[in-house]
């Protein structure tokens, strides 16, 4: 997984609220989809495209120097909706590392996790007083998003903290790998498991079946 | 000390390692796969070099990209590659596939429960997230993504952080014509699409405990759609009535241990949630939505909401997107509004009590002539059944498609698309831009209002539709 430390970009706002995973990638570019790297030019595609496949000048991605953004700042209910990781790699393959918004989908934020993808939850004024300084001149206006020492740095320069738990922190930083980590938990896995046996027989019997 | 909730209750039955933090590895009972994703997961065990380590708990079914048409004529070329892959798992990997036209081959959230697969208290896992159906059985159960997937393949197990707990009651009596399906979508209106963030949400409450089974499924399938990734209902003689003599369920002496357990769950009288709602239920009519967000709904008999009287500025921004989107003016009653596409299915309402719902409506007519409808039961099991009851002969009379079980138009992930700019009532979960086909304009209700509109030809109340 990629590693996480710290981040300085541009910051493209998004500030539209429960943003759905339907919207991040159509379900039907990620039926049979070969490769992760495809998926960045389908993203966001209704709102990328007009009716005749050209690209919407109106849609903040479509513009320079946005195109080019590593941070998202987007408003309540980030990514709502569907568990398909591929809004993660599809945010991902278009240079986005970290998005900050009020709140986002449990799954989704769960996601981020395992790609090596930060979001980070910080109150609407934050995320709109950090858009608007954006705004005014997005190449040079650029946001800091430093996990080492926890802190969000406005164009401005005023450092907002935010939480992060320990565990999700150092897989961040170290870039680790969740399966390995668990797999670290094998006796106790099968000490659970026999216990579990004997004592809730019922949930076990469909092996049998 | 405060006594514990469901979800407590659960939580610590599965705890393997406590990993700090308020993290855990937590022990999975049931995982479901299904062919969108089970296939890739299992090449990635297969190349990180990792076994599946509990073959006998991992069950398969193909649903989201199978064609639905009858005798499943309209599969792709990937949807076939992608049941092959499932295919392979259970062959080489020992994982137990319903296949298709097999009894047990349905949407993954409908055979769970039906096979008794899903049971009070079990923790059960997806890759889709819509598992929080489960919960309707009394588990735990949420969605999860591919890597995520991966992880419980390889270790039975999963690292989850405890999430918050909020209970909802649903007190007093539903009103006639008043489902399930009304009293979610009538909750996410009224605490938004963001209300249950972060929260696992129990729904009580004396309309929880009148619901059979089927209704408590199609309530917390939209729990997500409240936020919330996990949402259940304490399981009481209902859940036991529905359970008992299904497929893969306890018998004997196991069942009678079994019991003994699950009536230990329900939450303590003493539990301290962290958040509480209490709805009235009485107050709840017929819902439809009329926005690209499931909180925005309203009653079957009110106008559309005018975005301009609209103080917060980014409801009101949502709502004239949403409208635009819609192709809808503000003020307009929504009852009359013409439509194109009618579906009922999904793994919100496509069980028994909801076919026989629209079935009762649709005897009463013929589907208008500018509307296509479809009838997609959920399951194989459900598909049988209703022919045995004769369902599919009185939809067919009425001028409806009976397909094949299947996720079908609920996701377009097999080419069953609404066209662009055309309008359906659906009777599953998301209304999202573009979820039912690029363009498509979604507008979600229960399958008795589903059915009263394609007969009409527009949005309908089926209380208003006459006799
Ligand atoms: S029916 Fe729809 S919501 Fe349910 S699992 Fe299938 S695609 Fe997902």
């Amino acid at each position: 997984m990629e590693k996480f430390t710290v981040l300085r970009a541009i910051a493209a706002p998004l500030l539209r609220e429960n943003v759905d995973t339907d919207i991040i990638i159509r379900i039907d570019r990620l039926v049979g989809a070969g490769r992760r790297s495809e998926l960045g030019r389908y993203a966001f595609e209704a709102w990328r495209f007009t009716a005749d496949g050209g690209e919407d000048p109106g849609f903040v991605l479509n513009r320079e120097p946005y195109r080019r953004a590593g941070i998202l700042l987007a408003l309540d209910n980030f990514a709502c909706g569907s568990s398909r990781e591929g809004a993660v790699w599809a945010l991902q393959q278009r240079g986005l590392r970290a998005v900050l918004a009020p709140s986002f989908g449990d799954i989704f934020f769960n996601n981020c996790f395992q790609n090596g993808v930060l979001p980070v939850a910080l109150p609407a004024t934050t995320v709109l007083a950090i858009a608007r300084q954006v705004e005014a001149d997005p190449e040079h206006n650029q946001v800091t998003v430093d996990l080492l020492r926890q802190v969000v740095i406005a164009p401005d320069g005023a450092e907002t903290g935010f939480a992060i738990d320990g565990l999700r922190r150092r897989k961040l930083i170290d870039g680790l790998d969740d399966i390995g980590l668990s797999l670290q938990h094998e006796a106790e896995i099968a000490a659970f498991q026999a216990r579990d046996r004997a004592e809730r027989p019922w949930l076990w019997a469909v092996e049998q079946r | 000390m405060s006594g514990l909730a469901l979800f407590d209750k659960i939580w610590r039955a599965h705890v393997a390692a406590d990993l700090g933090d308020g993290y855990a590895l937590l022990h999975v009972d049931r995982h479901l796969l299904h062919d969108l994703g089970g296939g890739r997961a299992v090449m990635d065990i297969e190349e990180k070099g990792y076994r599946l380590r509990n073959p006998g708990l991992t069950f398969a079914t193909p649903d989201h990209t199978i064609s639905s048409a009858p005798g499943r004529a309209g599969t792709t070329a990937t949807a076939g590659r992608l049941l092959d892959d499932l295919r392979r798992l259970a062959r080489e990997h020992g994982v137990r596939l319903f296949d298709v036209g097999e009894p047990g081959q349905g949407i993954v959230h409908v055979i769970g429960p039906e096979l008794g697969l899903s049971l009070p208290g079990a923790l059960i896992v997806c890759g889709d997230s819509h598992t929080c159906t489960h919960g309707g059985m009394g588990a735990l159960a949420f969605g999860i993504g591919s890597s995520e997937v991966t992880h419980v393949l390889a270790t039975q197990c999963l690292v989850q952080r405890r999430p918050k707990r909020m209970r909802v009651r649903f007190e007093g009596a539903r009103r006639a014509g008043v489902t399930p399906k009304d009293m979610i979508l009538y909750l996410i209106g009224r605490i938004g699409a963001a209300g249950g963030t972060g929260h696992a949400v129990e729904y009580a409450g004396e309309a929880v405990r009148a619901l059979d089974v089927e209704g408590r499924l199609t309530l917390c399938n939209l729990s997500i759609e409240l936020g919330a990734k996990i949402g259940m209902v304490a399981p009481d003689d209902t859940t036991f009535d529905y359970l008992a003599g299904r497929k893969f369920a306890p018998g004997g002496a196991l069942w009678e241990r079994a019991l003994a357990a699950w009536r230990r769950l329900p939450s303590d009288d003493d539990a301290v949630f962290d958040r509480e709602e209490r709805i009235d239920t009485a107050a709840i009519a017929p819902q439809v939505t009329w926005g690209t967000s499931p909180e925005q709904v309203i009653a079957a008999g009110e106008r559309i909401p005018d975005p301009a009287a609209m103080t917060d500025p980014g409801k009101r921004r949502a709502a004239e997107a949403a409208l635009d989107y819609m192709g809808l003016s503000p003020g307009a009653p929504i009852a009359g509004t013409r439509i194109d596409v009618v579906f009922i299915g999904s793994c919100t309402n496509s069980r028994l009590s909801d076919l026989r719902a629209a079935a009762a409506v649709a005897r009463r007519g013929r589907v208008a002539p500018h509307v296509r409808a479809w009838v997609v039961p959920g399951s194989e099991s459900v598909k049988r059944q209703a022919e045995a009851e004769g369902l599919d002969r009185i939809f067919r009379a009425a001028g409806f498609d009976w397909r094949e079980p299947g996720c079908s138009m609920c996701v377009a992930a097999n080419g069953e698309t609404v066209a662009p700019g055309q309008r359906s009532v659906s009777t599953s979960n998301r209304n999202f831009v573009g979820r039912q086909g690029p363009g498509a304009r979604t507008h979600l209700a229960s399958p008795a209002l589903a059915a009263a509109s394609a007969l009409a030809g527009a949005i309908a109340d089926p209380g208003a539709l006459g006799g």
